[in-house]
């Protein structure tokens, strides 16, 4: 059974951000996979393809939890650009015993392509948390969808994942 | 522009072209820098083992970019990636580097699939798919699910 404290997060938006996607961060992004998919590289040849510009690899907006209040290096709230609540359910169930936390797997649907300089606003909200019992004790299941928009208020991507913690 | 696959071209049981990889130390350090993840059970041996991991980790969301990039590769600039998902079942390790641009002998991972069901959606020409990353061994450590939009001839 998990305590209050961690349920109560469950339907909570933990946080909301807007960013901007930058060429350059593309390029690095594709590059550190072994990318070189020309649509996401060539200027010229993205210009005649159907995008007309270059775009994000599916995924780019990638972890959706990166900025939040509890994940490896949150921003220093003070001067933090992003709207999140003050502590997440990762902080809360690691004062529960569960220290340890691994990635567990990710869900994408994709509606519409990400060009750079697109600005895309991010909702992130916990949709479940579960226990189980595994070989060395107790795992909780934290699942998380994050929802991405556009400057044009057009939905983008929904991004679910799942962070194991033990 | 480059080879374009047609929904026509495939039917159920058709393999998506694999895509090998090698991780490295150097590619999960440019992947932290890239991706944001700063997470030191993908660096730093002592954290690593403090977490149960034994070493340094590949990054799940480097292996799920593997994948999509199979997928992207696979269904050309006229395809669509539409629906995704994989799992980080099992852990792997990266290479060390020999040089510094060259990476120890050891394992190669290889991202596969295969489609399990072709299907129209409207007008829209789709096809499911199973995927999966094999380690050196052959053991499946991330295995998921893709959904494709292709164009059609017809």
């Amino acid at each position: 059974m998990l305590p209050e404290e961690v349920t109560r997060y469950i339907g909570k938006v933990l946080g909301v951000r807007v960013f901007e996607v930058e060429k350059g961060a593309i390029k690095k992004f594709a590059d550190s996979v072994g990318d070189y998919n020309p649509l996401f590289w060539d200027d010229e040849y993205a210009r005649d393809s159907r995008y007309g510009s270059i775009i994000a690899p599916p995924g780019f907006f990638g972890w959706p939890g990166r900025w939040l209040p509890d994940m490896t290096f949150p921003p220093n709230p003070e001067s933090s650009p992003f709207k999140t609540v003050e502590e997440g359910p990762r902080t809360v169930l690691a004062r529960h015993g569960f220290s340890r936390n691994l990635d567990g797997g990710m869900e994408y649907e994709f509606f519409l392509p990400v060009r750079a300089g697109d600005a895309l606003t991010a909702e992130t909200i916990v949709k479940d948390i579960t226990t189980r019992e595994g070989r060395t004790g107790n795992i909780a299941f934290v699942t998380s969808e994050t929802t991405y928009y556009n400057q044009n208020g057009d939905l983008v991507a929904k991004a679910t994942a799942t962070q194991i913690n033990r | 522009m480059r080879k374009q696959l047609y929904w026509e071209d495939i039917e159920v049981n058709s393999e998506v072209t694999p895509l090998s990889k090698v991780a490295t130390t150097r590619m999960l350090v440019k992947w932290a820098g890239a991706s944001g993840d700063f997470n030191p059970l993908h660096y730093d041996e002592h954290f690593a083992a403090g977490q149960g991991v034994g070493h340094p980790i590949v990054h799940g969301a480097l292996k799920r970019q593997w994948l999509v990039q199979l997928m992207t590769d696979w269904v050309g600039d006229l395809g669509m990636l539409k629906r995704f998902s994989c799992q980080y079942r099992a852990m792997d390790y990266p290479r060390p580097m020999k040089t510094q641009a060259q990476a120890e002998e050891g394992e190669t991972w290889w991202c596969k699939g295969k489609v399990t069901r072709k299907y129209t959606e409207g007008d829209q020409h789709m096809v499911d798919c199973e995927i999966w990353i094999e380690n050196g061994k052959g053991e499946v450590t991330t295995p998921g699910t893709a959904t494709v939009i292709l164009p059609s001839r017809g």
